[in-house]
C-alpha cells in the first residue's frame, strides 16, 4: 500500500488531522510530566552524593535544556523541507515550533539560574555553555522577530528559514562548549552532560518528564499551526466552510 | 535540473556551510578560552598583574580556615601538578563549596601573593547518585576512584 505523504502537506488536509491529534498529545504530556515528576519527587533518593533536595529542579531543567535544543532542530527540519519543496505548511509549521522553542529555552535558563543559585552560588555566570544558551535564545527571538518584521509571508518565510538553518551552528557549539573530548580544553562552570554518572531513578525521572515535554510541544505546536493555517488561508472557501468559522459567524 | 533538485542542493551546501562554521567555532574555542586560568598557568605568571580572572582548581583538603569574628574564609587552591596559591575571601561560601571539591572564584592577586576573591563558586561534576548508593560504590571501588580528585 502506497500512502500519499504529500496528501498531508496541503493545510485543508492536515487541520482536521491535527484537530484530532492535539488532545491525544495533551493527555500523553499529562500524563507523563504527572508520573515523571511524582516518580522524581517521591520516588528518587532525597540526598545525593554531594547536592541536597535542590537537585531536583534537574527533572525539569534537563527535560527542557533538550528541548530547546531538540526543537530548534526540528524548525530547522521544517524550514529546510519549506525551502525544497516550497510547501506552506512547512513553513508554518516551522514558525509554529519556533515560540514552543522559545518558552522551552526561557524554562531551562530559568530553572538553570535557581539551582545555580542555591549549588553553585550564582545565578548567572558567563561559562561557555550559559553564554551560548544564551545566544540560543537571541536566535529563537531573532527568528520570529524577522518572520513578524516582513509583511509579504512568503518573504518572510523564506528570510526567517535561512536564519535559522544559519542559527542552527549554534546546536553543536552549546553541546561540544563542555563536552569536548579533552576536559582540559574545555574549562567551564557548568558540569559536562553526561548520562554516565546518573544513577537510574533518576534518570527514568528526568526521561519520562522529556517524554511529556515533546507530548506538550507536539500540542501546542499543532495548535499554533491550526492558527496560523486559519489566519493565512482565512480567503479560501474550505476555510469558510469549516464548522467552527461558520458557527461564530453566526453569533456575531 | 528541476528547480526542486536545485534548491535541495541549495539548502545542503548552506547546512555543510553551517557544519564547518559550527566545527571551526568549537575548535577556535579551544584553548583560546580563557575562562579561567588554573593555579599552573598563574604561578608561570600568564595572567598579567592587577587584572580580574577567574582562577579554578581544587580546594585543598584540610586547608579551610575560617574567622571566628566575620565572614572571612582563606583555603588553598590546588591542581593535580602540586601547584597552589591561597584564596582570601569575605564572601559566603556556596552550599557545594567543600574541601577537596572543585571552584571557581572571580578576583585578582595581590602582591602579596594570595587571591582575593569577590565571588567564590562551586563546581560540581556530572554525578547524579544517592549518598548511600555512591558511599558504597567507593568503598566496593577501593581506592576510591580518582574521579573526585582530579583537576584539569
Amino acid at each position: 500500500m502506497k500512502i500519499n505523504w504529500f496528501k498531508y502537506s496541503a493545510p485543508m488536509s492536515f487541520y482536521p488531522l491535527a484537530g484530532k491529534l492535539i488532545p491525544l498529545f495533551w493527555i500523553a504530556a499529562i500524563v507523563c510530566i504527572a508520573g515523571g515528576l511524582y516518580w522524581g519527587f517521591f520516588k528518587t533518593a532525597d540526598v545525593l552524593n554531594d547536592q541536597k533536595q535542590y537537585y531536583r529542579i534537574i527533572y525539569v531543567h534537563v527535560a527542557s535544556a533538550w528541548m530547546a535544543m531538540w526543537l530548534y532542530a526540528v524548525m530547522v527540519f521544517w524550514a529546510m523541507l519549506g525551502l525544497i519543496f516550497n510547501t506552506r505548511l512547512s513553513y508554518m509549521l516551522a514558525s509554529a515550533t519556533a515560540i514552543t522553542g522559545t518558552v522551552m529555552t526561557v524554562i531551562a535558563l530559568a530553572t538553570g539560574a535557581i539551582w545555580g543559585k542555591t549549588s553553585w552560588g550564582t545565578y548567572w555566570d558567563w561559562d561557555p555553555k550559559l553564554t551560548s544558551f544564551l545566544i540560543l535564545l537571541f536566535v529563537y527571538i531573532g527568528y520570529i522577530a524577522l518572520q513578524s518584521a516582513i509583511d509579504d509571508k512568503r518573504r518572510s518565510d523564506k528570510a526567517s528559514a535561512l536564519l535559522a538553518l544559519v542559527g542552527l551552528a549554534l546546536v553543536p557549539i552549546i553541546y561540544y562548549a563542555v563536552n569536548c573530548p579533552d576536559p582540559t580544553e574545555c574549562a567551564s562552570l557548568h558540569q559536562e552532560s553526561s548520562l554516565k554518572r546518573v544513577e537510574s531513578n533518576i534518570l527514568i525521572g528526568m526521561l519520562v518528564t522529556t517524554l511529556g515535554f515533546w507530548m506538550y510541544s507536539f500540542a501546542t505546536t499543532l495548535m499554533r499551526a491550526r492558527i496560523i493555517i486559519l489566519e493565512r488561508e482565512r480567503s479560501t472557501t474550505w476555510v469558510s466552510k469549516l464548522a467552527e468559522i461558520t458557527n461564530s459567524e453566526r453569533k456575531h | 535540473m528541476k528547480p526542486r533538485t536545485k534548491r535541495l542542493f541549495f539548502v545542503l551546501l548552506a547546512l555543510c556551510c553551517v557544519g564547518a562554521a559550527s566545527a571551526l567555532i568549537t575548535k577556535a574555542m579551544k584553548g583560546n578560552l580563557a575562562y579561567l586560568h588554573t593555579p599552573e598557568q598563574v604561578l608561570a605568571g600568564e595572567v598579567p598583574e592587577g587584572q580580574v580572572f577567574r582562577l579554578g582548581g581544587l580546594v585543598k583538603e584540610g586547608s579551610l580556615e575560617r574567622s571566628k569574628t566575620d565572614l572571612e574564609a582563606r583555603f588553598i587552591v590546588r591542581d593535580n601538578r602540586n601547584n597552589e596559591i591561597t584564596v582570601v575571601t569575605n564572601k559566603i561560601l556556596p552550599d557545594l563549596f567543600a574541601e577537596g571539591k572543585s571552584q571557581v572564584s572571580r578576583g585578582k592577586m595581590a602582591k602579596d601573593g594570595l587571591f582575593y576573591a569577590e565571588e567564590v563558586l562551586a563546581k560540581h561534576d556530572a554525578e547524579y547518585m544517592p549518598k548511600e548508593l555512591s558511599d558504597t560504590l567507593n568503598k566496593e571501588h577501593a581506592p576510591a576512584p580518582a574521579k573526585k580528585g582530579t583537576y584539569q
